[in-house]
């Protein structure tokens, strides 16, 4: 085994560029590993409405900044009329529609597909030095009581933010508290509050995501640092984490719409929650890549998925051959069977199988006979097993058995093949080779077809074609094999002593 | 039928399985470019005839349909010839012709067939009937080997033959082919066919196997197989030993057959040798190949390698050289 430093190098290499390149375009276009993997989708609809001045117009709308738990699939602006961008403005982005002499009412549509996804990729800009806050009486007073009271019995951020919130909620309430709260709404009480007590804290504005909701408003949220990220809270529930269901979608200033040379503008959401594909989203954000199988016509992508598949019955061949010892009749006839079997089904496959071929074997005996040049006894036999096979379809649809007519999916040459190559076995080696072979090849086209039928390989092998080069990597691996195989272990038995 | 066996048994035995004689002795000595000296009879015949290697004589090729015609002439005056075709397939499209009768040539079987059937027999070789895939094929003629008396006992039908594997240009391991009534008169062993293992110092039987089965006698003739005694052995062995320098291939089996005439002929060689002659000799052939590997052969002339093999692949010699290898 020299040089077998190189080609274990090489055949490494094989492995782990097919398995990495996988890896990568399984995180960077979030192509499911299982088929069948859903992803819940949101599609929010803001709608904006307002009455034009018959001026120059512009309107502003935030748009929900990147946050952990969900991702960005598509977003779009209908607005006939208006002129429509989007700024990256320094905190969020913000839609930017413009007009010059809009008058009347206005309808503006923002459309965002958002999708929920586990990454946890993101996080927010930390905060701003918070500013000083100044109060006036008599709030400044009640404010340092409430400070006093709950200050001593917290110990963070959390605790703190936890325990004012409580102390706001608390019923009969506080003098204080029921002071504060006549001049200050909840959030914004509780907002500075916390920075007077030195602990950046803002309000945001959140879009409860629920399906078939539709006009509905932004809620008012609390956001407050903790030293290392922006925690959610709801005024009066406390602490929120975990929820997919709350989509931050304006933190800090300037106010979600902003109109400009109009009035009474509002903004309103309508959600609806659907499951998608996973496989259909990541193709469909795919699609801007130009080498993909996903930008092939979908007839060509079908015959894509079954050419893919194609390794994998040729691995099991190779590993059936080399590390068994199984006869085939045919190198890689076994594989073209199962490919068949695919598409008739494995039993009534099989029975059609054996059918054609045994008719076949037995009119081939006759042929024999008449001495043909092989060219023209090979033609023969395709026409006669299009006969078999039309006989078959034709009997087994008249007696109602419409599994019959799959028989078609056979590749009628390679079947012609098949019974001249049992046939010549059959002569020269005697029956036994033949249902040794043919066994053989029934037993591995068999094996062939369950691990291709499974929906995981076929998934993988279509979608991950990058994975082939670890199959490559095992047949170069397995073609270097030296050992025994299984068979020969019974073939020499005799040297058992 | 015996039982399995340990893979690590097998492996103490030097057994040599089918992948590790594909990937380590034809993929590393024999070059593919020669395989066609020894997949072409013909070929294989010419060569070996050019180099002095004993061959049934040639008596004329017949390359085109026009040549076909003229083959009267040729025949005319043979008693008994045999056509084949040079590409056949596992001993399809040979016609043995053993006698003439009144313009009528009496076949092996006792059958009589025309000049017209002979001829037609050398068409279809042509248009590649008996060949491997159909291509077209040549047809060639040579001499009738008689078969050593000494053989008459021991096979049934078919003529017996004897396989030498040849490593490098040393006689390795030898097995003598005797067709059964069961393999149908052939010398192929997974038909049926008796395989005796042949001791390479003596070129006396070690054992006798038919279908992996030991056996003692010949089940047709029940002849003795134990006491058989290859005559001519050291020059059989030497006519094998010298189809390495003939053809290149450092692995190939040879077939050779005696003649009570002009003893041992070379019948076909095979790039491609099987593995069952160890179960004949019951012993495996790898400790011997390695053994030849781990020697310098450069200097060594024919003669050198031939005794060396009767000196060092002697039935009794072995043990210890597994125990070295």
């Amino acid at each position: 085994m020299n040089q077998s430093g190189p080609f274990l190098f090489m055949v490494l290499l094989l492995a782990v560029a097919g398995a990495g390149a996988a890896t990568f375009r399984h995180h960077t276009y979030s192509i499911p590993w299982m088929p069948g993997t859903e992803t819940q989708i949101w599609q929010v609809e803001a709608r904006i409405q307002f009455t034009a001045d018959g001026g120059a117009s512009q309107v502003y709308l935030s748009l929900p900044p990147n946050q952990k738990g969900f991702a960005v699939v598509n977003e779009s602006a209908a607005s006939s009329g208006w002129g429509f961008s989007i700024e990256q403005g320094e905190e969020q982005r913000r839609a930017h529609w413009t007009q010059r002499e809009a008058l009347g009412r206005q309808v503006l549509f923002y459309k965002l597909d958002i999708a929920v996804s586990g990454d946890d990729t993101w996080s927010m800009a930390p905060p701003q030095t918070t500013p000083t806050m100044i109060w006036d009486e008599p709030y400044q007073t009640a404010v340092s009581h409430l400070l006093d009271t709950v200050m001593p019995i917290t110990a963070d951020a959390h605790t703190l933010t936890t325990q004012l919130i409580q102390t706001l909620g608390r019923t009969p309430a506080d003098q204080n508290v029921t002071l504060l709260a006549s001049a200050y709404s909840r959030v914004d009480l509780l907002t500075r509050v916390l920075q007077t007590a030195q602990i950046p804290a803002r309000s945001v504005q959140v879009l409860v995501l629920e399906d078939g909701r539709r006009r509905q408003g932004l809620t008012e949220y609390l956001q407050v640092w903790n030293g290392e990220s922006w925690q959610l809270y709801h005024a009066t529930d406390g602490e929120v984490s975990g929820a997919d269901n709350l989509l931050l979608w304006q933190a800090g200033t300037p106010g979600v719409l902003e109109v400009l040379g109009g009035t009474s503008s509002r903004v309103s959401f309508s959600i609806i929650g659907q499951t998608r594909s996973a496989l259909l989203l990541a193709q469909e954000e795919a699609n801007d890549l130009a080498l993909s199988l996903y930008n092939l016509p979908i007839a060509e992508q079908s015959m894509f998925k079954l050419i893919m598949l194609l390794p994998v019955g040729a691995l099991v061949v190779v590993l059936l051959r080399v590390l068994i010892g199984i006869r085939t009749s045919g190198t890689f006839m076994p594989v073209l069977i199962a490919l068949a079997f695919l598409q008739t089904e494995l039993v009534p496959g099989l029975a059609s199988f054996i059918i054609v071929v045994a008719i076949g074997l037995l009119i081939r005996t006759y042929l024999s006979a008449l001495n043909l040049l092989l060219v023209a006894r090979i033609a023969t036999l395709v026409v006669i097993v299009i006969m078999i096979i039309s006989i078959f379809s034709i009997v087994s649809y008249r007696l109602g058995l419409i599994q019959g007519l799959t028989i078609t999916f056979f590749p009628m040459i390679i079947l012609a093949w098949t019974i001249e190559r049992m046939s010549i076995t059959w002569e020269e080696e005697g029956p036994r080779e033949v249902f040794i072979q043919g066994g053989g090849s029934l037993f591995v086209a068999v094996l062939a077809f369950l691990l291709m039928d499974l929906s995981v390989v076929e998934h993988l092998a279509f979608n991950f074609p990058e994975l082939h080069l670890v199959l490559l990597a095992v047949m170069l691996l397995v073609g270097r094999y030296t050992g025994y195989r299984l068979l020969e272990l019974k073939r020499f038995g005799a040297f058992k002593t | 039928m015996s039982g399995w066996i340990l893979p690590k048994s097998l492996r103490r035995t030097g057994v040599l399985g089918m992948n590790r004689r594909n990937v380590v002795y034809i993929g590393r000595y024999n070059e593919r470019e020669k395989y066609p000296l020894v997949d072409n009879k013909l070929t294989t015949k010419l060569i070996a005839a050019e180099a002095g290697l004993a061959v049934p004589d040639l008596i004329g090729v017949v390359r085109t349909q026009h040549e076909i015609a003229q083959v009267r002439d040729k025949l005319k005056d043979l008693k008994e010839f045999v056509a084949k075709p040079a590409q056949g397939s596992g001993g399809k499209g040979i016609l043995v012709v053993v006698g003439q009768e009144e313009d009528q040539y009496r076949k092996a079987s006792g059958e009589l067939i025309s000049l017209e059937a002979v001829q037609r027999h050398l068409t279809n070789t042509l248009s590649g009937l008996h060949s491997l895939g159909g291509r077209t094929d040549v047809a060639f003629l040579e001499t009738l080997v008689r078969v050593s008396p000494y053989f008459d006992q021991f096979s049934h039908e078919g003529v017996p033959d004897i396989r030498l594997i040849v490593f490098k240009g040393f006689p390795v391991m030898g097995m003598l082919r005797l067709a059964t009534k069961s393999s149908d008169g052939k010398a192929n062993l997974h038909q049926g066919a008796i395989g005796v293992g042949l001791d390479i110092g003596t070129g006396r039987a070690i054992q006798a196997v038919q279908h992996n089965d030991l056996v003692t006698q010949h089940p047709d003739t029940g002849a003795d197989l134990s006491a058989i005694t290859i005559p001519d052995w050291e020059a059989l062995l030497h006519l094998a030993a010298r189809c390495y320098e003939v053809t290149g291939l450092g692995y190939l089996g040879a077939d050779i057959v005696i003649d009570r005439r002009r003893g041992p002929l070379i019948l076909e060689l095979n790039a491609r040798p099987g593995l069952s002659i160890q179960i004949a000799n019951n012993a495996g052939l790898l400790p011997r190949l390695t053994h030849v590997e781990s020697l310098d052969t450069r200097k060594m002339a024919i003669e050198d390698r031939v005794a060396y093999a009767l000196e060092n692949f002697a039935h009794d010699t072995i043990r210890n050289l597994g125990r070295t290898a």
